[in-house]
């Protein structure tokens, strides 16, 4: 069937089995590869995209229940001009093997949105759905403490 | 800190697949050429060796043998070459070469990235191939401006005529400097002149991996692309009896179900679509013997099989005479489970069969064996079948499967079919089709004397193999296989009577290496007993180590340093514990310390924090370091709480729900000192594994009095 999903701020028709995940359509339909598959059951995070600006899981939610709402994918995160989030992560040097990457950066940046000076306790909390095989929370825990100091400092 | 893109040859293959493809459809990459050569459109380049090419651009494409898999070789390798080269890093971008002797890895013979070698491995080669480009680049402008060489200095990929003040740039002497003949001889930087080799340099591959630009195997596009899922046996040794694909092959987009050797597999024009058929078609099974096995038998198997002798694998002193002499015995069990290695990146491989050759594209650590197994498979000369390895999301040994299982897979899915398929493993499909670190079953005997020291080690190993004899060696012949005493000998500790026993045993359950081998397992129960003996002669568990090491002095200064770090011997509230764990993981020639925080509460245990002194005898990359230091901890907890197990011979954990790895929640502080001994350089992507669980274990200890013998750990 024949669904217009509105990705990155551009309206797309997409034709797609109804019951396929938003994941597959976003990766092989759209071939916007920097969401990744990790685990198809919402445990591991690797899909985790915007829906309406909060971070959920794309694995599987069917894409035919997201048509004509805002979905923003790690691409369209990296367009915006300003982002605080991958600088960081660059300054803090979290990357290994960086395959998680696109959904902790998608989940960090709901988080920080959300709240913008999160506790240690917050960014666990918000971050425990994103796996790291590679071990890169430490990192990515100063990464988002160093984030949400970034933008603190650009609103004073 | 980014790489300067440049024309890489990702990038490349993306453009000529979108426009048109015509070099896909009919014919083969040749990808020696693709290396070497000049491509059409780009500029013109400097090759004065396989890993060098400096582009009329003055970009620098580095080409390697090994895989990155996170453990930043791109960046460490990268730096040496722009060391002797005085090349500017961030215009250097590394890709992995086609197979080929020159890029193969000195200690495997063959394309491999295992066994935490890549650095040393490629350090003096790399360093003699940019002092070499350089020398070549120098003698260039020497000949450009007609002036003696010994005026020349080299900065940054610039070069510069150090009277005149005269400038040119690397990339402006591509083509004259390919007219110069190679030198003889190099002189390599004396290392007090160092300025990027031995300093804190941040990856440079993080734009494109946190940009979602990284293009890993399961990312391959190509024209006319079908995808593959293939549904494997519920059982190890299970047989097909029959299929029905009645209802499958009649699923739209669905091109073809396909019998292979492991099982059954759909072809269709997208993933989701294949899965869906794969998931309706109805298999009967012969399921075999293993269909009877439980983990409670096993368990059981384990620990009977324990009690008769094994091989002998190394024997000194008497130990009989000290157990007779003994005025204590310590005599424990420990229980290690199957564990899968859950790359975050599911196993895929993605081939194009061309009736003649193929291409294969696919993030792997292994691309000889792959190559090999995959011709044999397809009917072609090796050198027919194009190994394109992608971006790893992950390896920890999976991506170095013995047999290429998953690219044989692949391999036989596109035989003879007029597609590129891309095979992708869903995450059950990869926590349950195999290729586990072993189950092992441990029984440590000690003799303690009248001052508590340990005068005999009686040492017995039983578990499934993973090789025989060494690295890569895979034969049958032996009588144990060295993974399974990995850690053990050479011993590390100084014990007069030493007894090494092992008995490997046979089951389907395919194994495999698994990040840190063989130390993965024996370090637990080596630490743990040493802790035991300690606590047993009421001796500090640092102090009687000192003395285990006595005679060793880069293990003494690893542990004196620890020690330090973490306040070791401060008192701790209640419920909280230290535990300290020591390991030489000769193997990777370095050795590594780790002392762990644990705070009990509630009948469960948190890893609060861990110290971690690492000696590789010299680190090129310090940040490098620590980051695999903090990557083996996270990942070594696993150990301490995931297990593979089986009922009724199906693999009880299918997905993260429950298979339990470290999260954040679960992640520890870690901090990290280096220790640059001199000693021969070694390796940093294993080493930090072995001691993290037996730290935490003897921690727990500490903090409860409970003593974990068996893992997954429970309170």
């Amino acid at each position: 069937m024949s669904i217009s999903l509105k990705i990155n701020g551009r309206i797309q028709l997409v034709d797609a089995d109804a019951d396929t995940p938003l994941l597959w359509v976003i990766r092989d339909t759209l071939k916007l590869v920097g969401t990744k598959f990790g685990c198809g059951m919402a445990q591991c995070g690797a899909c985790t995209v915007h829906l309406d600006g909060a971070a959920i899981r794309s694995c599987m939610i069917p894409v035919a229940a997201v048509a004509g709402k805002d979905i923003t994918t790690i691409e369209g995160l990296s367009e915006r001009e300003e982002n605080s989030l991958q600088r960081a992560w660059i300054e803090e040097d979290v990357v290994q093997c960086g395959y998680c990457q696109s959904g902790q950066i998608m989940s960090a940046a709901a988080l920080l949105a959300e709240n913008p000076n999160p506790s240690d306790e917050a960014i666990d909390n918000a971050m425990s759905g994103n796996i790291c095989r590679c071990g890169t929370y430490p990192r990515i825990r100063k990464a988002i403490r160093r984030a949400a100091a970034y933008a603190e400092d650009a609103s004073l | 800190m980014s790489a300067a893109r440049g024309v890489s040859r990702r990038n490349f293959l993306r453009n000529t697949a979108s426009g048109g493809g015509l070099l896909l459809l009919g014919f083969c990459f040749n990808t020696k050429a693709m290396a070497r050569n000049r491509r059409a459109g780009e500029p013109h380049s400097f090759t004065p060796n396989a890993y060098i090419k400096i582009l009329s651009d003055n970009s620098i494409e580095l080409m390697i043998g090994c895989s990155d898999m996170g453990q930043n070789v791109v960046t460490g390798l990268a730096m040496i070459v722009a060391e002797e080269l005085d090349a500017d890093l961030d215009r250097i971008s590394v890709k992995v070469g086609p197979v080929d002797p020159e890029y193969f890895n000195p200690y495997a013979r063959s394309m491999l990235t295992g066994g935490s070698t890549s650095t040393y491995a490629n350090y003096d080669r790399l360093r003699n191939a940019g002092a070499t480009a350089r020398i070549m680049l120098i003698a260039a402008a020497a000949r450009h401006w007609d002036i003696e060489p010994s005026r020349i200095r080299t900065e940054k990929s610039i070069i510069i005529d150090a009277v005149s003040g005269n400038k040119l740039r690397y990339g402006d002497l591509s083509k004259l400097a390919s007219s110069i003949p190679l030198p003889d001889t190099v002189k390599l930087k004396p290392e007090s002149r160092f300025r990027l080799v031995g300093k804190e340099v941040g990856r440079i591959d993080s734009e494109e991996k946190i940009t979602g630009r990284a293009r890993y195997g399961i990312d391959v596009q190509l024209p006319g692309l079908c995808y593959a899922c293939v549904l494997h046996p519920p059982v190890f040794g299970a047989s097909i009896v029959s299929i029905d694909d009645a209802v499958a092959a009649r699923m739209p987009g669905v091109r073809k179900v396909k019998q292979i050797d492991s099982g059954v597999a759909v072809i269709a024009d997208s993933f989701w679509r294949a899965k869906k058929a794969r998931d309706a078609l109805k298999v009967v099974w012969d399921e075999g013997a293993w269909a009877g096995t439980s983990s409670a038998t096993l368990d059981q198997q384990y620990r009977e099989l324990l009690k008769d002798s094994a091989a002998l694998v190394k024997s000194n002193g008497d130990s009989k005479q000290a157990f007779m002499q003994a005025s204590q015995v310590l005599d424990e069990t420990y229980e290690l489970p199957f564990l899968a290695h859950a790359c975050m990146e599911p196993l895929n491989c993605t081939v194009h069969d061309h009736g003649d050759c193929a291409d294969i594209f696919v993030g792997t650590q292994s691309q000889s064996g792959d190559q090999k197994y995959a011709a044999e498979v397809l009917g072609y000369a090796p050198d027919k079948v194009n190994i394109h390895t992608q971006v790893l999301g992950g390896g920890f040994g999976r991506r170095a499967s013995k047999t290429a299982d998953f690219v044989t897979e692949a391999a036989l899915i596109a035989r003879g079919e007029p597609w590129p398929i891309k095979m992708v493993w869903t995450r059950e499909d990869d926590m349950t089709s195999g290729f586990y670190r072993p189950k092992y079953t441990h029984r440590v005997r000690v003799a303690l004397n009248k001052k508590g020291e340990i005068d005999a080690w009686e040492h017995r190993v039983v578990g499934q193999r993973v090789s025989i004899g060494g690295f890569v060696d895979s034969g049958k012949s032996a009588a144990f296989d060295s993974a399974q005493v990995e850690g053990l000998v050479p011993f590390p500790y100084d014990v007069a009577g030493l007894r090494v026993e092992a008995r490997p045993l046979v089951s389907p359950v395919p194994t495999l290496w698994w990040r840190s081998v063989g130390h993965s397992h024996t370090t637990f129960a080596m630490e743990s007993m040493v802790d035991e003996a300690a606590y047993a002669a009421n001796a500090d568990p640092v102090n009687y180590r000192r003395k285990l090491y006595r005679k060793n002095p880069r293990m003494l200064k690893l542990l004196n340093t620890v020690a330090e770090m973490s306040d070791w011997g401060e008192e701790l509230p209640e419920g909280q514990g230290l535990g300290v764990a020591v390991h030489d993981a000769y193997s990777f020639k370095a050795v590594c310390a780790h002392v762990a925080k644990v705070r009990v509460e509630n009948g469960r245990f948190r890893v609060e924090k861990v110290w971690c002194a690492i000696d590789c005898g010299f680190a090129v990359n310090p940040n490098g370091v620590r980051a695999q230091m903090e990557g083996c901890v996270i990942f070594g907890l696993n150990g301490l709480t995931g297990q593979i197990t089986f009922d009724k011979g199906r693999v009880v954990e299918t997905n993260f729900h429950n298979y339990q790895v470290c999260r954040m929640s679960d992640a520890p502080q870690i901090e990290v000192v280096i220790i640059n001994s001199g000693a021969e350089m070694g390796g940093i992507g294993e080493p930090g594994l072995p001691p993290i669980v037996p730290a935490v274990t003897n921690a727990i200890y500490a903090a409860t009095g409970k003593r974990i013998r068996t893992l997954p750990a429970r309170l």
